[in-house]
């Protein structure tokens, strides 16, 4: 069928902010997406909130609305573009919710547009629980007893014929948001609870509980004219129980027999022909252990982050296959853009094992719960391929730059066998940790699998490593041993550490003994056709298909790895750039990266992808066949710039800022010097490795102290410290990992935040606008809400910010990009800290300003100056928009985290509001982050001494916009003795109601809550801010972030006007 | 032990020695299916034939004897990357490498299988050896190797006598219907495994007799006719056309089978006489190769074959476009087809090649590819109905 010509203007959803259970993928998919329908001559416009994807980018989509995304926003966009059709299957399920409701509401029908892809009907019968258990009856494949209830009573009435336990799962929610299994009533009510009120239509799925037997997805495809294919399988090494996005996944499907592989592929093919699917879809299912009885879990209509990974798998492009089959393409009609030969409709084979490990949050919540469950909680993934699984694994590990290496990597060695198999029933991200030591001692695989139900052949792989790594330890190291170690992918690192000798010593041994990687190729195929797409991963021994390509110079982007907090899309965004503006610029660009999820680790970013892990040795693999001309590292994140030395010892020149003068924006004595020179500013402090010496640098400074890491991301570890105990405290949860660089302890300097994005050519620089957080210092730049053109300085303090940043960039002669953060006092400006590489708001000004830095940066590395591109250096004029960043969070997401605000970042994402008025362009902001207010207008406030002047002023207001306030006793006290009414109530401790029962009472729009500085001691606060965020109400920590709440929502009302940044 | 793959052009791969201990010269292909090895080794179409597998990792659920296509392997060597060393499945019955040291089949692991394939893919199929003989002398390997002939293998594969596959007389014979699987853990413990799930739900072909001769017949084709009650006769690949009509059967299949379809000569005057009558016909891989050359078509060997479960055929009847399973080296010669006396009916998206015939005035059609499946995609299970309702007169 050849394309429908009726298809001319299509709008694409995006799915907006960054949130644990949506994430980088649909900008891997979006973007993919879009690229391909503007192949095909259609105008594309795009609707997404995050300004930090690629997808927004104006070379991806004609049209570039950066809006909130509700549906009257985007009933305005529809009016005002007036698109035929729409597009809502790969902004993920915000995305696909979206274009329900305008479908739903009879919006698109009036405008005439059509929903293009997988119809309303499909959507409605895949996603409904009830609509989808009654469609899968029809056709005889099975459900897992189960029934939608809309009440707890219901629910308690259906599970009493079913038996315990049973799985929750609300409809219509994110990563399995509310969900969870209960083995008893109690818990039954808890979750059943929680889940309704999550549910866009308060439906709960009461489900038998099938935790243990094996969970095998199906990514499947269907055109208009009913062909099918499945693209790959996958299988959890996590039985069902754990979230899949949490879960370690190997692909294909390794314990399943043909029998059972063609039973559930034959199934997943039935349902997508019966639900009529145009697209791309993911099927779930949960296959017996010891008989071939199976249940279908769900089916996503959509692409999904389990589809990003099967393209990732497999090299068959699913966004850029479903774009084309929406346009009406059959996947025969569809060439395979990696063979060239052969075309979308077959099923790829892999000659190779893909895992992907999730990236768990734990590290920066260390009070919440590891606990997986079918909550999904992971931030994001890694996943590496090799043609044993023993090395996949060894590979993925490594590269979740979590401190860890090998399967010793956290040590369990002090518990007993008995302990070991006590520990075991925990289900947390340190299972195969657990499961290594107790084969280590000496506990059987049939007591593991009867433990964890996980495949005895996957604990026979986890023994292997084992095994070799008591042999690397016994000795003595053979070529032939070290042959096969390296061939399972041990680390030279590690078989240093285990053998006692040097990783210098291993690697002479590896070369004399010619034990090198080798790189194979992603063909879809298992070579069966030539391929012509340089899609590499690595293997010890055997041929190698990569060569080195000559002519044109070549330039290795390191990538940035998981994302996480602190870490995230931005940092692909800058890769992705950066590789296009060398490649503009008539370089041969090579990526390494080990993210799934990304764009840049699509095959047709780089003129090569090698997905391996970014550490020095797998790099070095890399650069030994590539001999790249140089290599850039100021786009991939501190992932990236760790790499700095090790590439600088293997001779590969560093493009751009050299990497001393990196150092010496990090190292605090060098740094000092530098300041000194530049007549700059700075917060006193000092540098300390213990808790002794940090406590007499506090107490020589005086108290409030910052103390952090050095040479660390997202503010990790950072902490605000207001007494020797706090300092104490932080320092041992520092040192817990054992610290290379100094630990810095700084004056806390309380003023307007400002942070500066500029390049610099080694003479010039060009500033493209100052961003100014609303919050006071204190919070993460990365959690403050960042406002540009800055609001509330004056010319002098902006003046001085432009020169203070060319005297820093020319002081650390950068080429590319530095990133500064600036404290002003009234008009003194201090620097707090400068990072000469990209940074997370990149993408934002970049969009705002119009102004392409990373592509700028890219090319003054390689010798163009900012005059000679074309742009008259210094800080530009400020746009005629205010454009306002505002982060999001997935607390909701995380049992037990702390949400109150501080020095280290929590948010997961971002959405823009832009608008030609400040208090527009913040409504916008709030809604775009789901803040969606009044619903009842009742509010609770409860904040510490210091802050209660301030929250006179903002109660006030929000009495005058009609809100109930309800305070805890010193907060209303002192609101009433204003004159602001604040009815008083009990704190948790005494009777009821309290503010508790308050919350869990329904009607509460917001809490305003902040903790006593430090952290948080008060058991009360933290339970207060948990329960308001798992029941769904809106929390605030910081009193400056509450008065531009009550700004946004004094100026909410009325038609709001679109930006269409592309044209910016 | 080391073990060696020595290939025609001199290639020479170092692993080590699985299965039995023995010497072997045969014709190396490659298959790309990632599950099956059980149904790739015992498919007589493998006779022989040496088989690499492209997935790397082999064994992993061990071997489930249920699920053999014939009573024995028959490849003449296996190739793999790794075979596993516990297999993992509720049904294992051994391990395979017991199972190729019981049934006297030698092969390799560890070699760079990928870099055998890309050699087969780039210079074509050829002969090899596999030796645990570490002073193997080239001078000496390569001259056999160039003489091999996998010779006139479908009389060593086909069943000695005619025996019947008797029908399934319910539905629940059949095992539980795909999905209806319910797990019994009291019979389990007893022992009890549930039979494989099927996917027939009807009983279409009841009171029919079809024919089957036995080429090296995988024993799902029977069975899948057997499953929607067809009563099947099995005959040897050397009986004669007057025979099977003498049975006077309401059909006849042409069963895959293993080598060069032209050395099949006398195979091919009997089908001429079967394709003569008004028996409706279906054949399968090397019974749709005979038919075309019963009927003046030619096939030629093709550079390295379609092996694998992945290889997308277009229907041309309906335009739709189904996953197959596949295993052959020949081929169909599309332009030297007669339209008078048959036509295309199916052919090979990735490469254009001929996927099936359609006979002109008969009631005979013919698949170069397998919908018995096994290993593989069941996607075109539905033929197995449209030659019933061809039997029936409903087509």
């Amino acid at each position: 069928m050849p394309k429908n010509p009726n298809v001319k203007r299509v709008m694409v959803i995006g799915s907006g902010p960054i949130v644990i259970g949506q994430a980088a993928e649909f900008d891997y998919a979006g973007t993919q997406a879009c690229r391909s329908l503007k192949e095909e001559g259609v105008e594309v416009i795009l609707v997404n909130s995050n300004p930090a994807t690629i997808m927004t980018d104006k070379d991806i989509a004609d049209k570039v609305y950066i809006e909130p995304l509700t549906v009257k926003v985007l009933e305005q966009i529809i009016e005002k573009e007036k698109p035929d059709s729409i597009l809502p299957t790969l902004g993920g399920q915000a995305g696909l919710n979206l274009g329900m409701e305008l479908e739903e509401s009879g919006f698109l029908a009036a405008h005439g547009v059509k929903l293009l892809g997988t119809t309303a009907a499909t959507i409605r019968n895949a996603e409904g629980r009830q609509e989808f258990k009654d469609l899968m009856e029809r056709i005889g494949e099975p459900c897992a007893a189960s029934k939608v209830v809309e009440n707890v009573q219901d629910g308690i009435d259906f599970t009493n014929t079913i038996g315990y336990p049973v799985v929750l799962r609300p409809a219509y929610t994110l990563g399995g948001s509310g969900g969870g299994i209960a083995h008893n009533q109690a818990q039954l009510e808890e979750i059943l609870e929680n889940g309704l009120r999550l549910s866009r239509v308060g439906q709960v799925l009461v489900e038998r509980c099938i935790a243990g037997w094996k969970e095998i997805e199906y990514e499947v495809m269907r055109d208009g004219a009913g062909n099918c294919i499945t693209v790959c399988n996958m299988e959890n090494i996590d039985p069902v129980g754990v979230h899949t996005g949490d879960s370690i996944v190997v692909a294909p499907s390794q314990t399943l027999s043909d029998k059972e592989y063609q039973m559930l592929r034959t199934s997943a093919l039935n349902i997508i022909n019966e639900l009529e699917i145009t697209g791309g879809c993911n099927v779930q299912f949960a296959l017996h252990p010891t008989s071939f009885e199976y249940c279908v879990i769900e089916v996503n209509p959509r692409v999904s982050r389990s589809s990003a990974l099967a393209s990732k798998a497999t090299g068959y492009p699913i966004a850029k296959v479903a774009a084309k089959i929406a346009l009406g393409y059959t996947l025969d009609e569809i060439q395979n853009a990696i063979t060239q030969k052969t075309y979308a409709s077959f099923e790829p084979a892999l000659d190779y094992c893909v895992v992907k490990i999730p990236r768990l949050p734990f590290d920066k919540f260390i009070t919440a719960k590891r606990t997986l469950t079918t909550q999904m909680k992971a931030t994001g993934e890694v996943m590496s391929i090799c043609n044993n699984f023993e090395g996949a694994l060894m590979k993925a590990i490594r590269s979740l730059e979590q401190h860890v290496d090998c399967l010793l990597s956290y040590d369990f060695s002090a518990l007993s066998p008995q302990e070991l198999k006590e520990r075991l029933k925990t289900v947390d991200d340190q299972r195969i940790y657990v499961i290594a030591e107790a084969i280590r001692k000496g506990v059987s695989y049939d007591e593991i699998h009867d433990i964890t139900m996980i495949d005895l052949w996957f604990i026979d792989k986890i023994a292997v490593l084992v095994e070799m790594e008591q042999a690397l330890k016994k000795g003595p190291l053979t070529a032939e041993l070290l042959r096969e170690a390296k061939r399972i992918e041990f680390p030279d690192n590690v078989i240093a550490r285990l053998t006692g000798m040097t990783e210098e010593k291993i690697k002479k041994m590896r070369y004399e003994n010619g034990i090198c990687a080798v790189y194979k190729m992603v063909d879809t195929c298992a070579a069966e056709f030539a391929a012509s797409t340089p899609y590499y991963y690595s293997v010890y021994g055997g041929e190698c298909e990569a060569v080195k390509t000559r002519g044109r110079k070549k330039v290795l982007v390191l990538g940035s790895g998981p994302i996480r907090i602190g870490q995230g899309i931005e940092f692909d965004y800058c890769s992705v750039h950066a590789t296009w503006a060398f490649s503009r610029a008539g370089y041969e660009t090579i990526i390494i990266n080990n993210n799934p999820e990304t764009v840049s680790t699509d095959f047709d970013i780089a003129d090569k992808l090698y997905f391996e892990p970014l550490t020095p040795e797998d790099v070095e693999s890399i650069v030994n066949i590539e001999k790249p001309d140089g290599a850039v590292v100021q786009f991939g994140g501190q992932t990236a710039i760790k790499l700095t030395e090790s590439l600088m010892k293997m001779g590969v020149p560093i493009l751009g800022t050299k990497a001393e003068d990196v150092d010496a924006a990090e190292d605090r004595e060098l740094f000092d010097k530098i300041l000194e020179q530049t007549e700059i500013p700075r917060a006193a402090g000092g540098t300390v490795y213990t808790a002794e010496e940090a406590k007499a640098v506090a107490n020589r400074l005086g108290y409030p102290v910052l103390v952090r890491p050095s040479y660390v991301l997202g503010g990790q570890g950072m902490q605000i410290a207001i007494s020797d105990e706090d300092i104490e405290e932080f320092m041992e949860i520092i040192n817990r990992i054992a610290q290379d660089h100094p630990i810095l302890v700084d004056k806390y300097l309380q003023g307007k935040e400002i942070e500066v994005d500029a390049v610099c050519d080694g003479a010039d620089i060009l500033i493209p606008g100052i961003m100014e957080h609303i919050e006071r210092t204190g919070v993460h730049s990365g959690d403050s809400i960042s406002v540009y053109p800055a609001p509330t300085i004056n010319q002098t303090v902006k003046e001085k910010i432009a020169e203070y940043t060319r005297r820093l960039a020319k002081a650390l002669h950068v080429k590319g990009l530095i990133n500064i953060q600036f404290i002003a006092i009234e008009d003194e400006v201090y620097v707090i800290e400068v990072n000469p590489r990209s940074s997370r708001t990149v993408p934002y000004i970049s969009k705002v300003t119009g102004i392409p830095i990373v592509d700028l940066a890219a090319q003054v590395m390689i010798g163009k100056t900012i005059k000679e591109l074309g742009y008259e250096p210094g800080l530009q004029p400020e746009a005629e928009y205010f454009a306002i960043k505002m982060p999001v969070f997935s607390f909701e997401k995380i049992r037990g985290a702390e949400i109150s605000l501080g020095p280290e970042m929590k948010s997961t994402g971002e959405c823009l509001g832009i608008a030609r008025t400040f208090n527009e362009a913040l409504y916008k902001a709030f809604l775009g982050a789901g803040v969606n207010l009044p619903k009842y207008k009742n509010m609770i406030i409860t904040v510490k001494d210091a802050d209660k002047g301030e929250a006179i002023e903002i109660g006030r207001r929000f009495e005058k916009l009609g809100y109930t306030i309800y305070a805890t006793r010193s907060t209303a006290a002192a609101l009433n003795e204003a004159g602001v009414k604040a009815r008083k109530v009990n704190k948790i401790s005494q009777e009821s109601p309290t503010v508790m029962d308050l919350i869990l009472g329904h009607k509460i729009d917001l809490v305003i809550d902040t903790p006593t500085q430090g952290r948080d001691k008060s058991r009360d606060g933290f339970l207060i801010r948990r329960t308001a965020i798992e029941t769904g109400v809106h929390c605030i920590t910081a009193m400056d972030t509450a008065r531009a709440l009550v700004t946004s929502l004094e100026n909410a009302g009325g038609q709001l006007t679109l930006v269409d940044v592309a044209q910016l | 032990m080391k073990a060696f793959l020595v290939l025609e052009d001199g290639t020479v791969f170092e692993g080590t020695h699985i299965g039995a201990d023995r010497e072997v010269i045969s014709e190396i292909v490659f298959n790309t299916s990632m599950a099956g090895y059980l149904e790739v080794l015992t498919d007589p179409s493998y006779a022989g034939q040496a088989v690499c597998m492209t997935y790397p990792l082999i064994g992993n659920y061990g071997i489930c004897m249920d699920d053999m296509e014939s009573l024995k392997p028959w490849p003449d060597g296996f190739i793999v990357r790794e075979l596993s060393r516990i297999p993992s499945n509720f049904r294992n019955d051994c391990t395979i490498q017991e199972f190729l040291e019981q049934n006297g089949v030698p092969g390799i692991a560890g070699i760079d299988t990928r870099a055998l394939t890309r050699i087969l893919r780039e210079k074509g199929t050829m002969n090899g050896m596999i030796t645990a003989d570490e002073n193997y002398s080239l001078d000496e390997i390569l001259p056999k190797l160039q003489k091999y002939t996998t010779g006139r293998v479908v009389e060593k594969v086909t069943c000695s006598e005619k025996y019947v596959v008797e029908p399934a007389g319910a539905l629940e014979q059949n095992g539980p219907l795909s999905g209806a699987a319910r797990f019994d853990r009291e019979g389990y413990e007893r022992g009890v495994r549930e039979p494989r799930p099927s996917l027939v739900r009807e009983l279409n072909g009841t009171g029919l007799q079809v024919a089957l001769l036995d080429l090296g017949a995988k024993r799902n084709i029977a069975h899948s006719l057997a499953q929607r009650g067809c009563r099947v006769t099995v005959y040897p690949a050397l009986t004669s056309a007057e025979e099977i009509i003498r049975e006077a059967p309401d059909g006849i299949m042409l069963s895959n089978g293993p080598g060069d379809p032209k050395e099949c000569a006398s195979i091919i005057e009997e089908i001429k006489r079967l394709y003569e009558t008004d028996i409706p016909i279906f054949a399968i891989c090397l019974g749709h190769q005979l038919m075309a050359l019963a009927t003046g078509a030619d096939t030629h060997k093709m550079k390295y074959g379609h092996r694998g479960g992945n290889h997308p055929v277009k229907d041309l009847a309906t335009g739709k476009v189904y996953i197959s399973s596949q295993n052959h080296g020949y081929v169909v010669d599309m332009n030297k087809l007669d339209p008078s006396v048959a036509v295309p009916a199916f052919v090979n998206v990735n490469d254009g090649t001929n996927e099936g015939l359609s006979y002109v005035n008969k009631n005979i059609f013919t698949v170069q590819f397998h919908p018995e499946a096994c290993p593989g995609p069941q996607d075109s299970g539905y033929l197995f109905d449209r030659f019933i309702d061809m039997m029936k007169g409903e087509n």
